[in-house]
């Protein structure tokens, strides 16, 4: 791994648009005058572009059903198939029922929609397009741009556990701790920005808008069998191969903190670093193979 | 009146993908305040030296400045300066006129007034209205409003009025001659010939990756020496034979019609219409033509893929 450390150094600084070779002081006094002035507008940006990057997904009737209907309608469906049955199945050392054990996992599975399949989706569309470059031709840096959009992202994965929480409350009496609720905020938080990292990463090999939709189905629809969201219990290698994947992490915080009832008990540090180790290799690897202009396929 | 500070100079670029080198070499200025059309036919590395120029590829070779920087790796800084009107770029999905414009204006430091901006290409009726539905026309407009809004002092429009009606597209010419009257320095690609003719101060043709003519629309390919093109149809009863002695050896028929090339128009002019009143005809379908700068730039890149032909270049 730190080999890349010069490369990405490189990689960031075109990035950011650093002109490396600059010595006229002028040019340095000039920049670092700005750069007092630049640091509370870059947040103020990053707000922004959040903004607008949240109005266009809740725009889009195939994102708001993806990322709102659809984990709702999976929840009822999957706690009406098993509503009555009195199968428990073991969630960190504690015996639920089946209707309890999926409102977690569909919290995670919901994260997942949004931050992942909707976003890949909407990133190599928006670049198809044009619009990422138009974005590029202005002054907006563009970690604002990955910025906003992880950031419009967290808004919807937060809006949608708040949903998810009061319906697992109200219909299966699924009850969390304030702890676990901390657990689950932190959780979302770092997931989400893991899996839109993951998606600029992805959408680096995806050369048009059509590949996208198959591709995301492809690495999605496997994970929520292997990583413990609509299959209890997996157990062996099938475990060991869901565990190199973010989503089993985000899961197993989720599973955990639907049992604990307190914070020390609900949270994995183990989990939270598999999602750190994602996000800083899907920013290395976008850094090397993501591109701003629309591909020629 | 454009001065004569340099805003894009370019020396010796050169451009390569791989074994493929899509510009070859090309030499460019253009003046503050100057409007430059870049002419060439599609793969002659037009968008390829334009790209270099918005600083979205790294040069292969070559001296490259855009406002005092190499595009490539310019700060941020730089971009505050410049305005791009995209080729293809579809609208902002879901947002409106305004919202997109409100969006492109959080980007600048000095921005443009938003709504200034949607009057001055005339979207104030269409301002709430989300930009995926507006047509093609509309689109482009707004993709100017958005190229308009940093208010920069450079702007590049690549093929702004590609797909218009002749409408539409006068439309934008009257726009384009407003921001020339702002004092914006503009780069402007295109396909039309007459686009170019009535908006810029100074056209250059690309072809084979090379810059085949340069100068005023006027001037081009030296297009004002050639010679005028007369043609007129010999009137009813009138013999070829019987015509002035001066045009001996110089007509030529082009279908129903006869042409005589001229380097003294008047004294022709003169000749043939002393002939026709002598005889009491009438002159029908009588026009003098210059070559266009179509038919120059036409001539110019048929030549230019011949000579790559020949050169076994392939591209």
């Amino acid at each position: 791994m730190f080999f890349l450390i010069p490369f990405l150094t490189r990689q960031f600084k075109k990035w950011r648009g650093i002109d490396v070779q600059k010595t006229d002081t002028q040019v340095a006094d000039a920049s670092k005058a700005k750069a007092t002035v630049g640091r509370s507008n870059s947040l103020m940006l990053l707000f922004h572009e959040a903004r607008y990057d949240l109005l266009i997904s809740m725009r889009n009737t195939r994102a708001r059903f993806f990322t709102f209907v659809f984990p709702i309608l999976l929840l009822v469906v999957f706690d009406s198939v098993f509503a009555g049955g009195d199968t428990k199945t073991a969630v960190a050392g504690h015996q639920v029922a089946l209707t309890v054990f999926f409102v977690p996992g569909i919290m995670a599975m919901s994260v997942m929609t949004a931050a992942y399949a909707g976003q890949v989706i909407q990133i190599v569309t928006l670049r198809q397009s044009g619009v990422l470059k138009r974005r590029r031709a202005s002054p907006v840096p563009p970690w604002v741009i990955v910025g906003g959009q992880a950031l419009a992202a967290v808004a919807t994965t937060f809006m949608m556990q708040i949903v998810l929480l009061v319906l697992g409350s109200l219909l299966y009496s699924v009850s969390f701790s304030a702890g676990a609720i901390a657990t689950i905020a932190i959780t979302v938080f770092i997931g989400t920005i893991a899996l839109v990292c993951i998606s600029f990463a992805l959408a680096g090999l995806i050369n048009n808008a059509d590949a996208a939709q198959p591709v995301v189905q492809l690495t999605m629809l496997p994970l929520y069998f292997i990583s413990g969201i609509f299959v209890p219990g997996v157990k062996g290698t099938v475990h060991t191969i869901a565990e190199i994947f973010p989503l089993e992490h985000i899961a197993d915080e989720m599973h955990r903190a639907s049992v604990s009832t307190s914070f020390g008990n609900a949270i994995n540090a183990g989990d939270l670093l598999v999602l750190a180790a994602w996000i800083a290799g899907a920013i290395a690897f976008s850094a090397w193979k993501f591109s701003w202009l629309p591909t020629r396929s | 009146m454009p001065s004569e500070t340099p805003v894009i100079e370019i020396r010796g670029l050169r451009k390569s993908y791989g074994d493929h080198e899509a510009v070859r070499g090309i030499d460019i200025s253009v003046n503050a305040g100057e409007c430059f059309a870049f002419l060439g036919p599609n793969g002659a590395g037009k968008t390829t030296t334009v790209e270099v120029l918005e600083g979205f590829h790294e040069k292969s070779g070559g001296e490259v400045s855009v406002l005092g920087h190499d595009p490539w790796g310019a700060p941020s800084s730089w971009r505050e300066r410049i305005g791009i009107v995209l080729q293809e770029s579809a609208p902002e999905p879901g947002l409106s006129v305004r919202e997109c414009l409100h969006l492109y204006a959080g980007y600048y430091t000095h921005p443009r007034d938003v709504e200034e901006t949607i009057a001055l290409v005339d979207l104030a009726d269409q301002s709430d209205q989300r930009s995926a539905t507006l047509s093609g026309g509309q689109r482009r407009r707004l993709d100017v409003a958005l190229a308009l809004i940093g208010d920069g002092e450079l702007l590049f429009l690549d093929e702004p009025t590609t797909g218009f009606d002749p409408t539409a597209r006068r439309g934008a010419w009257d726009v384009i001659e407003g921001l020339k009257a702002l004092g914006k320095t503009i780069f402007l690609t295109t396909h039309y010939m007459d686009e170019a003719e009535r908006l810029a101060d100074r056209v250059a043709v690309i072809a084979g990756g090379v810059i085949v003519a340069e100068g005023s629309p006027q001037s081009l390919g030296g297009r004002q020496d050639a010679d005028a093109q007369i043609t007129f149809a010999l009137p009813p009863g009138a013999n070829e034979s019987d015509l002035p002695g001066a045009f001996a050896g110089r007509l030529s028929p082009v279908g129903r019609k006869l042409l005589l090339p001229s380097s003294a128009v008047a004294a022709d002019l003169h000749e043939l219409s002393g002939w026709a009143l002598d005889r009491g005809f009438e002159l029908h379908d009588l026009e003098v033509k210059r070559p266009t700068l179509e038919d120059v730039y036409v001539q110019l890149t048929a030549e230019a893929a011949a000579d790559e032909h020949e050169n076994g270049v392939t591209s």
